[in-house]
């Protein structure tokens, strides 16, 4: 755990030497803060809840989020860091769990700092704090499923544009797999087991189900299962491709 | 498993598609010992240490460091492996010391011995002007050695460099070769180069590859042995060359050719190929009283032999 723990560090503060902490989380902040108070009309509601905060951050991590994630293997394999990476004596999943712990406790912090929102709404009402806890709890575990598929996308190709683009692509099928728009697609030609599956595995109906305050086991157990599968993918394409 | 072979590499292999990069290579490098990789761009140097450090998966063959086979015991083999990959790359936006310290983490170093290892290294590569600036605003120099602190942080039993010196200028080049020379005593070394002046001043074994092949294993000496003026004597005259200087030096059993040199008044005189001719030569010099001014045993150009043996593989 050691091994995964300086990866992590090191990682984390990457971020934080390089203008891109700063970029994305004043982009962050203030995208969240536009999209709740006009797009969300959060005042003319004048209802003591976050539900507009929330209702955006699905559309708002479609785009941040692969920004994040699209340099944490495309720039090892760039720079070619990748090759004294993994010379050192560890193990690749080491380096992709730290890899991905530091980007989303990266993403943690950028959501905690909205805080203000969440102090604003006690200020002005009394808003049901438990479900704003959960919804928090949701929005993280989201933030998560994104930056793991942007992980594992990252590893396939060494220019960070393409990683970005693919990443926005998939995140945006899973985010939406709940629709026609995507259902459609595979209607008629796909078993309806496959097709509710996928239907299934939409990020929108697992988050929306979790921003009414109710924790239920399976769509926890959706997010982490969904990250683990994405980052079993991101190992094994790291094994593949380090060295092309 | 004791033993001083500490690289062991049999029958090994890489092809890239149709592409065969490093074709059926084998060779021991010992404890104690540099071999030193020569070869032209792309001739499967760099790809062939790679495949020792574990960054790439042999296609055949068989790779045994300390003892260990790579395929069942990556982690252990990479714990006695220092590797100085091709252009020493390193994590821009972390300043030298806190690279390094990475390194250590990683490597389990923790307190103490933490920062003596890196504070040594830091020694050792003589980094200590640039502690805390960030690796990407370093020269191309201090970046090399950057990497050689983090190849040799941890003492390792085996050292792989690709290209330690390239890059550098002439003093650090120096220097950088000082630091191999120091540590060859107790570790086994493995160098790649297109510098040949490096062969000698730092190899005790060269290896010359083109094509993925080893076209030449042996002792620097033995190489230049090769070369066609090994041995050979060069001298300048005082005066103009006597006319039958050139007659009578072929006249000596042992030369087989007798050439003008570009520099005037001076003569090429090579001999028979393992032949010492220079005794000869001075009595000869003596007997026909000629009027010398220099007198040079030459020991043979290595870039001669080099580009003999690996023009002959690139032309097939």
């Amino acid at each position: 755990m050691s091994v995964v723990n300086s990866i992590f560090k090191r990682e984390l503060s990457s971020y934080f030497t390089t203008p891109l902490a700063y970029v994305f989380i004043v982009i962050f902040l203030a995208l969240n803060g536009i999209f709740t108070f006009y797009l969300g009309g959060w005042y003319e509601r004048e209802q003591a809840d976050l539900q507009p905060f929330f209702d955006y951050h699905p559309l708002l991590y479609l785009f941040l989020i692969p920004a994040l994630s699209m340099r944490l293997w495309a720039e090892e394999r760039k720079t070619g860091t990748i090759e004294l990476l993994m010379t050192l004596p560890l193990s690749t999943w080491q380096a992709v769990t730290g890899k991905f712990l530091a980007a989303w406790v990266f993403s943690g912090i950028a959501l905690f700092l909205t805080f203000p929102v969440w102090l604003t709404a006690n200020y002005l009402g009394n808003p049901d704090n438990p479900v704003i806890f959960v919804s928090y709890v949701a929005s993280f575990l989201m933030a998560g499923a994104y930056l793991a598929i942007g992980s594992c996308v990252s590893a396939v190709t060494r220019n960070q544009v393409i990683a970005f683009v693919i990443a926005v692509v998939i995140c945006f099928i899973f985010l939406l797999s709940g629709t026609p728009l995507v259902l459609d697609l595979f209607q008629g030609w796909l078993p309806q087991v496959l097709i509710e599956t996928i239907s299934g595995m939409s990020f929108t109906t697992h988050f929306n189900s979790m921003l009414k305050g109710v924790i239920d086991i399976r769509d926890i157990v959706f997010f982490f299962s969904f990250i683990a599968s994405w980052l079993l993918a991101n190992i094994i394409i790291v094994e593949m491709k380090k060295s092309d | 498993m004791v033993t001083d072979v500490k690289i062991s590499v049999k029958a090994l292999r890489k092809k890239f598609g149709a592409f065969t990069a490093v074709d059926d290579i084998s060779f021991d490098v010992n404890k104690g010992e540099v071999l030193g990789f020569l070869g032209p761009n792309g001739a499967g140097k760099s790809t062939t240490m790679k495949m020792i450090t574990g960054f790439m998966t042999p296609t055949a063959g068989k790779i045994l460091v300390d003892g260990l086979d790579i395929d069942n015991y990556p982690i252990e083999v990479k714990t006695r492996i220092g590797y100085l990959p091709e252009g020493a790359p390193a994590y821009g936006d972390m300043t030298t010391s806190g690279f390094l310290e990475f390194i250590a983490d990683i490597r389990g170093y923790r307190g103490r011995e933490k920062s003596d290892r890196v504070n040594s290294a830091i020694d050792k590569a003589n980094l200590g002007s640039v502690f805390h600036k960030p690796v990407e605003t370093l020269s191309k120099g201090f970046k090399r050695r950057v990497g050689l602190a983090q190849a040799i942080l941890h003492d390792p039993l085996i050292l792989i460099m690709d290209e330690p010196t390239d890059g550098l200028d002439p003093n650090q080049k120096h220097e950088v070769r000082e630091l191999i020379n120091e540590m060859a005593k107790d570790k086994a070394i493995l160098i790649s180069t297109h510098i040949l002046e490096e062969v000698d001043a730092i190899c005790d074994r060269a290896a010359i590859i083109a094509c993925g092949k080893i076209l030449f294993d042996g002792t620097p000496q033995q190489l230049q042995a090769m070369s066609l003026t090994h041995n050979a004597v060069r001298m300048k005259f005082a005066g103009e060359v006597p006319k039958l200087a050139k007659e009578r030096l072929c006249k000596i059993g042992d030369v087989s050719d007798v050439m003008l040199e570009s520099e005037i008044n001076s003569l090429m005189v090579i001999p028979q190929a393992g032949a010492s001719i220079a005794r000869q030569v001075t009595h000869l010099i003596r007997d026909e009283c000629w009027d010398v001014e220099e007198f040079v045993v030459t020991t043979g150009q290595l870039d001669e032999v080099f580009r003999k043996i690996t023009t002959q593989i690139t032309q097939q």
